[in-house]
């Protein structure tokens, strides 16, 4: 049984050096635009922007109501400056704020219904989690649940009679406003409330889709939930929405992915995800992020400014985000949890490269308000290039938070000499009895363990993946296998081009 | 099998000279040993035939298997068969043994244009070379030579070595930090690697590794050059008078 899964993380491992192989013509594979008629919202941000959004989705008045007040505070706030980020000013009425397929009119009811052209997007994807042969309605498919969010409007949704059966909503965000109105009401905003921040708030006014998911008490999701975000109308900024609730007792895990195509302008993406655990429930959330990062002299790339976060609502309940970082021009993400609930627990994996000209502040924040909560960060950062990444991190005990414990380890590696890498950790605690560690290490990627590897047949840049996939393994183990995969080939990719 | 012909190379731009004109021929089917004092280029010749940077090979030639090897890149002259046992092995954190050589042992056969080999058939070859060198399988699970001791990582270099069976093999102080035992098991290894078709350069300070692993010649490598050459005994002999005789 060993040598078997031996086998099977080896030929993984192997498949990371074969993609930095395959890539060497095609820079960037994933930078095609694909030709699906797009539905706009008139360009530019005010008040009937807000009313169309909400019309489109024929929203009850409650949720316009929310959405305009949001809008209201977000006049009046302003752009946060504090992250160690550097980006031209963003002219939010020079932007579309709504974008659907056309093709989504009459609702695909099913497979043979939808757009032959978003299939075909899927294709060049390459999509690993077989959500083709999912999609294709292929027997003996892994059950993976696809919602497919293409540009605002999710167009596919699978496996949702077998969801059903065991009372599991997973569902586009508006149409659990239409059919889930008394959850959607109890929970939405109860985690990042409207007046969080500048990009949340402008979220809480414009979002245009999401995921929603709700797991009934005592279930086990019984299978991965998977959402593929994917930026495809130039200028379309994307302000996703999603809400997950993991009722007592209840378990889910949820992936989420996303590739963009090839742009000139900056896009702007404000996203905001809550998750909700209550007693004794587990969530594991984890992404594979993989956006247009800008071009070689770091011109166009996406922005992206998300707010996460999960409230460990009951006792003993325990959220885990893993991420993999590898695309973007400017990060600004924080995953974090509330430790409400006496007994809970947190955890943190990320790995975040950043190569060319990319920028990253990113990290999370441990809250830790229960008795005995107790909270893990494992970080690992790797720049390249001229690229620039900074770990923030918040780990604080409220004085009730008798017995809270952390870890924190943060590792970054350096590859060239003119990246940057910075950790920046706040620790705050009230209570005396709480335990906080924190470790942290720099290190450059040897020369001598580069030779090392070239001596046995490797080529610098399979070395590198190599090397590099060796130092974020810890985290990788932490992902689910059939992203654990993606990540991999995402991660060699991410630095093909970043020695010699 | 490889000539090499007055090769020079210097480190540091040119300022210091380390290989000063040396000039070996090691043919097929044979074994040499290269004996010297500290300081003689020994593992500096290891570095510029396995082609590491920051050596510049001022003048001279190396031909090997009717190649130049000194233009070639260093995982192109891994994949001709040319394989360096190191004197202080890497680590490499978070990638298992198994994953790395396997890894290796592919990308090797693609740039010969061979098949890849299966994960079954290189499972149970690295069982059965683990087995003949003593190495527990659990070892090669673990990420490669970290936190293995100095003898263990010389036996990993041997396992990499028979795993990758490579057509020239240099090995850089591998006696060092090995015990008796180990030193059998290892030159075991070595020995049964022995065939017409291969050539092998020892280098070494002692002369205890050739009663293990007995070479054809014997040369003694002083100041950037060979300073004289002879049979097995020789090393006998060099180990009795030293080598201050031939040190400038």
């Amino acid at each position: 049984m060993g040598e078997q899964k031996t086998i099977a993380k080896d030929s993984i491992e192997a498949g990371t050096v074969e993609g930095v192989a395959g890539l060497e013509a095609d820079k960037y594979k994933y930078g095609f635009e694909s030709d699906i008629e797009q539905e706009f919202a008139p360009k530019g941000l005010n008040e009937d922007i807000v009313r169309f959004i909400s019309a489109k989705k024929n929203e009850p008045d409650w949720m316009l109501k929310w959405r305009l007040d949001a809008y209201a505070r977000w006049l009046t706030m302003e752009e946060p400056t504090w992250a160690m980020v550097d980006y031209p000013k963003i002219d939010y009425q020079d932007a579309y704020y709504y974008a659907a397929p056309k093709s989504d009119k009459d609702g695909p009811k099913s497979l043979d219904e939808v757009d032959p052209d978003l299939l075909e997007v899927y294709k060049k994807l390459g999509i690993p989690l077989k959500e083709q042969e999912v999609l294709a309605g292929v027997q003996g498919a892994p059950r993976v649940a696809v919602d497919a969010v293409f540009d605002s409007v999710s167009v596919v949704t699978t496996f949702k009679e077998e969801l059903a059966k065991v009372g599991v909503i997973f569902c586009p965000l508006s149409e659990a406003v239409q059919k889930h109105p008394e959850l959607v009401k109890k929970y939405l905003g109860t985690v990042v409330p409207p007046t969080d921040n500048f990009f949340a708030t402008l979220n809480t006014a414009v979002f245009s889709e999401g995921s929603f998911v709700y797991i009934p008490p005592g279930v086990r999701c019984p299978m991965e939930l998977s959402t593929y975000f994917r930026m495809n109308a130039q200028g379309t900024g994307q302000f996703e929405r999603t809400l997950i609730i993991a009722d007592k007792g209840s378990y889910v895990s949820y992936l989420e992915g996303c590739t963009a195509p090839m742009r000139d302008e900056n896009q702007l993406h404000a996203a905001v995800v809550e998750l909700i655990a209550l007693e004794d429930a587990e969530i594991k959330y984890s992404t594979v992020q993989n956006w247009w990062p800008g071009d070689a002299e770091g011109k166009g790339g996406v922005y992206n400014f998300v707010t996460k976060r999960a409230d460990c609502r009951g006792k003993n309940s325990k959220v885990s985000w893993t991420q993999v970082e590898t695309g973007s021009a400017v990060t600004w993400k924080y995953p974090s949890c509330i430790l409400r609930g006496d007994g809970s627990s947190g955890e943190f994996y990320s790995i975040a490269i950043t190569n060319g000209f990319q920028q990253a502040d990113t990290g999370t924040k441990m809250i830790h308000l229960g008795k005995n909560t107790k909270s893990r960060i494992i970080s690992k950062g790797i720049s390249a290039g001229k690229s620039n990444q900074t770990y923030r991190g918040l780990v604080s005990a409220h004085k009730k938070a008798r017995g809270a414990r952390n870890f924190t380890q943060c590792d970054s590696l350096l590859i060239g000499d003119n990246c940057g890498a910075h950790t920046v950790p706040y620790i705050e605690t009230n209570t005396p009895s709480a335990q906080f560690e924190h470790e942290a290490t720099t290190s450059k990627l040897s020369d001598e363990q580069l030779f090392y590897c070239r001596q046995r047949g490797l080529s610098e840049e399979d070395a590198v993946a190599l090397l590099v996939n060796g130092f974020c393994r810890d985290v990788l183990q932490k992902l689910p296998m059939e992203f654990a995969v993606e990540a991999q080939k995402l991660v060699a990719i991410s630095l093909e081009g970043s020695v010699g | 099998m490889i000539k090499i012909k007055n090769l020079t190379a210097t480190v540091n731009d040119g300022q210091q000279t380390i290989l000063n004109g040396l000039t070996l021929e090691v043919p097929a089917g044979e074994v040499h040993a290269i004996m010297g004092p500290n300081g003689a280029g020994k593992s500096t010749l290891s570095y510029v035939l396995t082609g590491k940077d920051g050596y510049d090979v001022t003048d001279g030639s190396v031909e090997y298997l009717g190649q130049d090897l000194l233009d070639m890149e260093p995982e192109e002259r891994a994949a001709a068969g040319l394989f360096l046992s190191f004197q202080y092995p890497l680590e490499i954190p978070g990638v298992p043994t198994m994953t790395f050589l396997r890894t290796a042992l592919n990308a090797q056969l693609k740039a010969r244009g061979a098949d890849e080999m299966s994960a079954p058939e290189f499972l149970k070859k690295a069982r059965n070379v683990a087995k003949e060198l003593k190495i527990k399988p659990d070892m090669l699970k673990r990420s490669l030579n970290v936190g293995f001791s100095g003898g263990e990582k010389k036996r990993m270099e041997i396992f990499q070595m028979m795993m990758l069976e490579p057509k020239f093999i240099i090995m850089d102080e591998t006696d060092s930090g090995l015990d008796v035992d180990a030193l059998r098991i290892v030159a075991d290894g070595v020995n049964a690697l022995r065939s017409p078709e291969r050539g092998m350069l020892v280098i070494t300070h002692y002369q205890r590794l050739l009663d293990y692993i007995v070479p054809d010649r014997v040369h003694v490598l002083a100041d950037g050059k060979i300073v004289a050459s002879g049979d097995a005994d020789f090393a006998k002999l060099l180990e009795k008078e030293g080598y201050d005789k031939y040190a400038a």
